[in-house]
């Protein structure tokens, strides 16, 4: 509480503050952890709709005849797309390891905007600077935009009403590029809580502005604002991975379940040959889904055992509001991560918790 | 912010409140569950259990944190609330009363007097709010 001093703020701190957001430092940035309290805030993204400030979130652009070779040799997913489609791919070192997991939106022909964490900011911009080369321009946006997550079932009905209907039908991982109030901003199908709903890149200038727009017109929605807590228990549901918790450079995509993300025909790319050794290799571990069967929290960092013997590690873990069970991830040798394999989960020595391996999301939103 | 004024209380924000015969039942002050918010686990250490002073007790998770519970004094666990291991929320609900969480029997109770009144507490919380 006495650093708030040397933090930054983003373009909607006021309006957090006046909105009664518990402000706690994260990432360099003064942000809201909740408001009215995580389980509320948590069911009310899964029954009606919330807004998030992520504008810590970072944006860097890659611009010019050469972008659409250096944005494939940064990732390990294919950017050759359409323009107004996104794309999610982890950033790699030559080893394998995940230097940051990015949405990168096709802006342009030539022209694409990554989307990063905002704890790695610095880092992947260097990275991306070295990459290019001077072969295309790398340019850091993050001090221009505004970010604010619009998520829930009822969120696009308020998209609708402020963006139009275009706005609100996109498919996932589409976006478009609009006027508000004078000022261009991005629409975009994504998101991180699993429900509907999409994110907006709006620049600072008119950041506030949207931010009460949204509230005003989605009253009868029942809106409220989110803060970073229901955000972790949203995604964890979804089992989504976050970086620094579940993935970071000494993990690679091919076990941390994203193995989807990486198209080894695309060409080359950073990291490749690790993965193509890994994948040859055989993997050791997977980061794996459980819930715990009965009472008990596991946390990142928790050890998770096999009898006697220390198999592996917690990387997320937390009550999960949805379904009224404990769920984590964490990463196990291979024989550990069939579906309905059973290990133990140290709760800080007191008592060991037993989980079971389960497949796919925690949460899946009624048809 | 309700602070009992019988009760005693650590800088860690566990309360104490003195039984008979050396035997002392602690808690988490309203302060401290306030600030955790959403309790949703406890998990506390057994009876039998000889513990030091600030040493940990047992572990309260919130939906957005996990936070151990330093034992305000010196001596052996009698028991346990094993409610409260049922249904965490009652720490939110009622930490002074039915959100207790252990109680320990003391040898020396003079260990005590180093910790703040209801009044030192207060001042100490208010001191907290404004940093």
């Amino acid at each position: 509480m006495s650093h708030t001093g040397d933090l930054k703020k983003t373009a909607l701190f006021d309006d957090v503050v006046k909105a009664g957001g518990k402000m706690v430092p994260f990432a360099g940035y003064s942000m809201p952890v909740q408001f009215e309290g995580i389980i509320k805030e948590h069911h009310r993204v899964r029954t009606h709709v919330g807004i998030f400030d992520v504008s810590h979130m970072g944006q860097i652009l890659f611009r010019g005849p050469n972008a659409e070779k250096i944005v494939q040799k940064v990732t390990t997913n294919s950017m050759a797309c359409e323009v107004g489609r996104a794309v999610y791919s982890p950033v790699l070192l030559p080893d394998g390891g995940i230097i940051d997991d990015v949405i990168f939106y096709r802006t342009g022909e030539t022209e694409w905007l990554a989307c990063v964490n905002a704890s790695n900011k610095e880092k992947d911009f260097a990275w991306f600077v070295k990459q290019a080369d001077g072969e295309c321009e790398v340019i850091d946006q993050s001090d221009l935009y505004a970010q604010i997550a619009i998520q829930g079932p009822k969120a696009p009905t308020l998209i609708s009403r402020i963006f139009g209907a275009k706005a609100a039908e996109l498919r996932p991982f589409s976006f478009i590029e609009l006027d508000y109030k004078g000022a261009n901003c991005i629409v975009a199908a994504t998101g991180y809580t699993g429900e509907a709903g999409g994110e907006v890149y709006v620049p600072n200038e008119v950041a506030s502005d949207l931010w009460k727009e949204l509230l005003a017109k989605g009253e009868d929605l029942e809106i409220a604002p989110i803060g970073l807590g229901a955000r972790d228990s949203l995604r964890l549901e979804m089992r989504y991975s976050l970086y620094g918790n579940d993935i970071d450079e000494t993990t690679n995509p091919l076990e941390a379940g994203l193995a989807w993300t990486v198209k080894f025909d695309k060409g080359d790319f950073i990291g490749k040959n690790a993965l193509v050794a890994q994948k040859e290799a055989g993997l050791k571990r997977r980061l794996v889904g459980f819930v715990i069967d009965g009472k008990g929290i596991a946390r990142q960092g928790y050890k998770i055992f096999s009898g006697d013997d220390e198999i592996g590690v917690v990387t997320s873990g937390a009550n999960s509001p949805s379904t009224g069970v404990a769920v984590g991830m964490g990463y196990v040798p291979v024989d550990f991560t069939k579906t309905d394999t059973r290990f133990d989960i140290d709760l800080k020595g007191l008592r060991r918790a037993p989980a079971v391996v389960v497949a796919g999301p925690f949460y899946k939103r009624e048809a | 912010m309700s602070v009992p004024k019988d009760y005693k209380f650590s800088e860690s924000h566990e309360w104490v409140r003195e039984e008979d015969d050396n035997i002392v039942t602690i808690g988490i002050t309203d302060y401290a569950q306030d600030k955790l918010g959403d309790i949703v686990a406890v998990e506390l250490r057994r009876v039998g259990d000889e513990v030091e002073r600030g040493e940990s007790v047992g572990n309260i998770d919130s939906q957005k944190s996990s936070s151990e519970i330093m034992s305000p004094v010196a001596g052996v666990i009698i028991e346990i609330n094993e409610d409260v291991e049922d249904d965490a929320g009652l720490v939110n609900s009622g930490p002074y009363e039915e959100g207790w969480l252990l109680r320990i029997e003391i040898e020396d109770a003079s260990q005590l007097e180093d910790l703040m009144s209801a009044e030192d507490y207060e001042e100490y919380i208010g001191t907290l709010e404004d940093e």
